[in-house]
């Protein structure tokens, strides 16, 4: 275990973030810092750079000015304790690879560069896959797999890692209802081991249930803080301003959060 | 020698046949640039060049054919409409081979590219040992020989050419549309397929056209590298089009030109690397989009972004402490924050100090604001605040998302933006509006 | 045909022809997966300024400085492809268009001005390979094979083949999951410490070595044929990494042997007097496989969705 508990050093601290892509999205000033566990969602509207702000901390993208610390340091220096779940669409799932061979790729880090991965590596990768319900898929080529299984294969791989931040994109994108509901327990489980999950999140119903704090992002950060207190309807009005139709489900969502239903 | 030929060669004064034969180069150079824009535009640059590779089975073919029927093998017109087949076919199988699936687009051009310029080659062998007399002539086809161009095969080149540009200027309303926008082409009742059939045409017509004088290998370089060179220079395809035209003409008569005063280089090398010339100056010196805009721009972008930075750090880092705005305050500080390298900080500091907005403070590693300085820093952060409370209060996030330039907009508001603001800002809760002045600091200049 | 006449005229050229299509067909597996084949295109035509330099400085046709001048100029390909993508807001396809035709014209001129067209390396060998002419006049026998005076009189373009292919190998096997997380998930392996830019640059100077050792072999155009050939055929057959490479590997073989054997079998039997470009009937193997296997392929798109909704 780390030293998380001694000091309430944020996971994840950004000062001064800012990314500007040729056409794309881009982020203005970013500031925000997280707690040092427990599960934070980024949520904004489309096109509103949470991608690009995980991808900016993971140094995927060039910063043009900011600093990124992760539990106080520079990526560098602490990448070991930093896990990655990429979107789901942005590999080829024709690849010929089978999903003990993708959830290996998180055990890379153990075996170091040039030397080939040992049997232990192999049974750690087995066991990720397990906690994700996918045993008996393990020599299943990742192309016959469900959208939904994909989703839990890159789950399994980040698990393999062994970090104590993590970085998911979209993790719940285009998946059925078991699989949101097992990638909702297995990040509980993470969140009571004192870890820290970060991630960017599409459904602002959802949101209020899944998540124990947020960052509204709207290129800037709009709010930040414990979901009670920063996922309020006058929040996310701003963050969603001008997007009149997202506007009115936004509030909505927010109005009803503590007790309102989940989406069907 | 070589010089004098070359010039008497570029001047169409070294006799009646090397005058066609430039005239011809420069009439396919001009077809290939207009056609160019448009395959280039439609992302067929790769397909272009499979197609040509495609042709050497089909003239070969055609060869061996016209051979055994007792025909002229020389025929251009007959290998010429071999190699069109043969190219079609290459075209249609690249499609069968991507739609195995299980290999991408890429790879089903590789390998037709590379086995049907095999067939050929394997077809050339069998040319070599007919009686007929070698395969002399048709190599030509392969890195191009234009010295060696009868007249009447120059001639023929100079009409298909022409051809191929009168239908490309025709239908230059339809392509133009289905190369920015498919989908709306279709919705205006335009004939997509025929278009594109028409465009793949057009394609085929001017490859072939070429074989004999450029050579299959490299008819492709004169298709995609005008148009590149041209889309390096301008937006719009209403100039690009006739510039690549244009540089396409330019690069056949010069290269032509040269390979009539030395016929041992091959015309269509000759001529890419002419055009590969042009490309370069315009890669290095295009205002827009050249290498040394793009390096001076950056540059000064990054002074810009350096500046404000410094300044507005500086500031709201007294603004905390509560210090006057001319008390001194610690780079490093500033820098951490930004993110800055050592020497990025270093760059910043120097030219704000070159530009008279800081000095150096007793302290080491303290820097104070010059009076100068304080003007600036006060209208960045002004700047900046008015910026950001637009964004986050008026609901900016539209304006904002339709100039995407971010924090590249905050350095370089485009005027209509800031009048916007302006007028916002001018209307806005005076409680808010306070909010965007810098408050008013101990020992600031009224 | 006699032993001796099958060692002295066909047996190197025919190993020349399986080690170039086997090296190549292992590296072009990794552009297949990348879906890059086009970039094997566009190094095989690039390297040829580099060869030709390489030439220009020693005079012999098998070195060193070669291999370097290759790697150069793939180098020099590869930024300024990224250069003129990044400036000229171009896709791919157009960019790779300019710069591998822009460096092939650069290439065959220096060959035609440094007079190497004259002497050694013409440009039929750029363009059709000089397998027909690796001849091992020295071999007597099965008995040669292992006489060193007799191997010491082996072309040496055999010995840069074969080095090539140790190379090669030496390095998939060293950097095996390093190169299948860069193919697979780049930025995953970059978030992992993992960067895959050393990879890939090691990837693209194997290559460009490769393409020179096969220039030898197969000529400039026909590299791409042993480079995606192999591999595409191997996709169709199979859904394993390691398989695909082995799989690249032994098709590469046997359309080198196939071909090969084809050129100058075929019109033997035909009567005529003059056997066929034996590159060229590699690259034809290469297509004919491949229309071979999709139809044999297990694969199908329709096999495929049959067996996902089984279980």
């Amino acid at each position: 275990m780390n030293n998380t508990a001694a000091l309430p050093i944020p996971a994840l601290s950004v000062r001064h973030l800012t990314v500007a892509y040729r056409e794309a999205p881009v982020l203005w000033e970013v500031g925000w810092a997280t707690p040092s566990s427990g599960l934070v969602a980024i949520v904004g509207p489309n096109g509103a750079g949470k991608s690009t702000l995980i991808k900016a901390c993971l140094d995927l993208v060039p910063r043009l000015s900011g600093e990124v610390r992760i539990f106080g340091q520079p990526l560098a220096a602490v990448r070991r304790r930093v896990g990655y779940l990429p979107q789901r669409a942005s590999v080829d799932w024709d690849f010929p690879a089978t999903a003990l061979d993708v959830v290996s790729m998180g055990r890379y880090p153990r075996a170091g560069w040039l030397r080939p991965l040992g049997r232990f590596q192999r049974e750690a990768a087995r066991a990720a896959l397990a906690e994700v319900g996918l045993a008996d898929f393990a020599s299943r080529q990742i192309g016959q797999l469900s959208g939904g299984q994909q989703q839990r294969v890159f789950l399994a791989r980040a698990l393999a890692l062994e970090a104590d931040l993590y970085f998911m994109d979209e993790p719940f994108a285009g998946v059925d209802a078991a699989t949101e509901k097992a990638i909702v327990t297995v990040l509980r489980r993470l969140a009571d081991q004192g870890k820290a999950v970060i991630v960017v999140h599409h459904d602002l119903a959802t949101a209020p249930h899944y998540f124990d704090h947020v960052l509204l992002l709207n290129l800037r950060a709009i709010a930040s803080g414990p979901m009670s207190s920063a996922f309020t309807p006058d929040n996310l009005a701003r963050a969603y301003g001008g997007r009149l139709s997202l506007l009115d489900q936004a509030v909505a969502a927010a109005a009803g959060a503590p007790g309102a239903a989940p989406r069907g | 020698m070589m010089n004098a030929d070359f010039f008497a060669a570029l001047t169409l004064s070294l006799g009646h046949n090397a005058a066609v034969v430039v005239l011809g180069c420069a009439a396919f150079g001009l077809a290939a640039g207009l056609v160019g824009c448009f395959v280039l535009l439609r992302g067929r640059a790769l397909i272009a060049d499979v197609a040509a590779h495609a042709t050497l089975p089909g003239v070969a073919a055609a060869f061996i054919g016209a051979t055994a029927l007792g025909l002229d093998p020389r025929n251009l017109w007959l290998l010429m409409a071999g190699g069109a087949l043969s190219a079609a076919l290459g075209a249609l199988a690249v499609r069968a081979a991507a739609a195995t699936r299980r290999v991408r687009d890429d790879a089903a051009m590789a390998l037709v590219l590379s086995a049907g310029f095999g067939l050929g080659v394997v077809l050339m062998s069998v040319v070599q040992s007919l009686p007929t007399g070698g395969q002399a002539g048709l190599s030509h086809f392969i890195l191009g020989q234009a010295a060696g161009l009868a007249e009447v095969e120059a001639q023929t080149l100079i009409g298909l050419a022409l051809v191929a540009s009168v239908i490309a200027v025709l239908l230059f309303n339809p392509l133009r549309v289905l190369c920015f926008d498919e989908a709306f082409a279709a919705a205006s009742g335009l004939p997509v397929r025929a278009l594109d059939l028409s465009l793949t045409a057009l394609m085929l017509l001017v490859t072939v056209a070429g074989l004999r004088a450029v050579g299959l290998i490299l008819v492709v370089a004169l298709m995609v590298i005008p148009a590149v060179t041209a889309r390096l220079l301008t937006e719009r395809l209403s100039i690009m089009a006739p510039l690549a035209a244009a540089l396409g003409a330019v690069s056949g008569w010069v290269g032509a030109s040269f390979s009539a005063a030395a016929p041992g280089l091959p015309t269509g090398a000759v001529i890419t690397v002419t055009a590969c010339a042009l490309f370069l100056i315009a890669l290095t010196l295009s205002p827009t989009r050249g290498v040394v805009a793009a390096g001076l721009g950056r540059a000064r972008m990054g002074y810009r972004i350096g500046r404000d930075h410094l300044l507005r750090g500086a500031w709201e880092e007294l603004e905390q402490l509560r210090l006057g705005p001319d008390a001194p305050f610690a780079t490093a500080a500033i820098a951490a924050a930004w993110g800055w390298s050592g020497p990025r900080s270093l760059i910043a500091v120097t030219a704000l100090r070159a530009a008279g907005l800081v000095r150096p403070a007793h302290e080491p590693g303290f820097l104070r604001l010059t009076p100068a300085g304080i003007v600036a820093a006060q209208g960045v952060v002004r700047r900046h605040r008015v910026w950001e409370l637009y964004l986050t209060r008026a609901g900016g996030v539209r304006a904002f998302a339709a100039h995407r330039g971010a924090d590249l907009i905050e350095h370089t508001l485009p005027p209509d933006v800031e009048a916007e603001v302006e007028a916002w800002l001018a209307s806005a809760d005076p409680a808010i509006a306070r909010l965007a002045v810098p408050p008013p600091v101990e020992g600031a200049p009224a | 045909m006699s032993v001796v006449e099958f060692m002295q005229l066909d047996l190197v050229p025919m190993l020349a022809a399986i080690l170039a299509c086997v090296t190549c067909g292992l590296l072009g597996t990794l552009l297949l997966l990348t879906r890059n084949s086009m970039m094997g295109d566009a190094i095989s035509h690039a390297v040829l300024p580099g060869i030709a330099a390489g030439f220009w400085v020693t005079g012999t046709r098998a070195s060193l400085p070669m291999l370097a001048g290759a790697m150069g100029a793939a180098v020099v390909a590869v930024v300024l492809i990224g250069l003129i993508r990044r400036l000229g807001r171009l896709e791919p396809g157009a960019a790779m268009g300019v710069v591998f035709s822009g460096l092939f014209a650069l290439g065959l001129l220096m060959l035609v001005w440094s007079g190497a067209d004259r002497v050694d390396l013409d440009i039929d060998c750029v363009l059709y390979g000089i397998l027909e002419t690796l001849i091992w006049p020295a071999a007597e026998g099965p008995a040669s094979l292992i006489d060193p005076v007799a191997l010491a009189a082996l072309p040496e373009e055999l010995w840069l083949l074969a080095g090539m292919f140790a190379v090669t190998l030496t390095c998939l096997l060293l950097f095996w999951k390093e190169l299948r997380l860069a193919a697979f998930d780049p930025a995953f392996g970059a978030v992992i410490g993992f960067d895959p830019r050393p990879v890939r640059a090691l990837l693209m100077l194997l290559i460009a070595a490769a393409c020179v050792a096969a220039f030898w072999a197969v000529g400039s155009i026909l590299v791409i044929a042993a480079l995606i050939g192999p591999p595409a055929i191997a996709r169709l057959l199979t859904e394993r990494y390691a398989a695909q490479f082995l799989l690249a590997a032994a098709v590469g073989a046997a359309i080198a042997t196939v071909g090969y054997l084809a050129a100058a079998l075929v019109p033997a039997a035909l009567g005529a007097a003059q056997g066929f470009n034996a590159a060229g009937m590699i690259a034809v193997m290469a297509g004919l496989g491949f229309a071979l296997a999709a139809q044999l392929s297990p694969f199908r798109r329709g096999v495929v969705k049959q067996r996902r909704a089984a279980p």
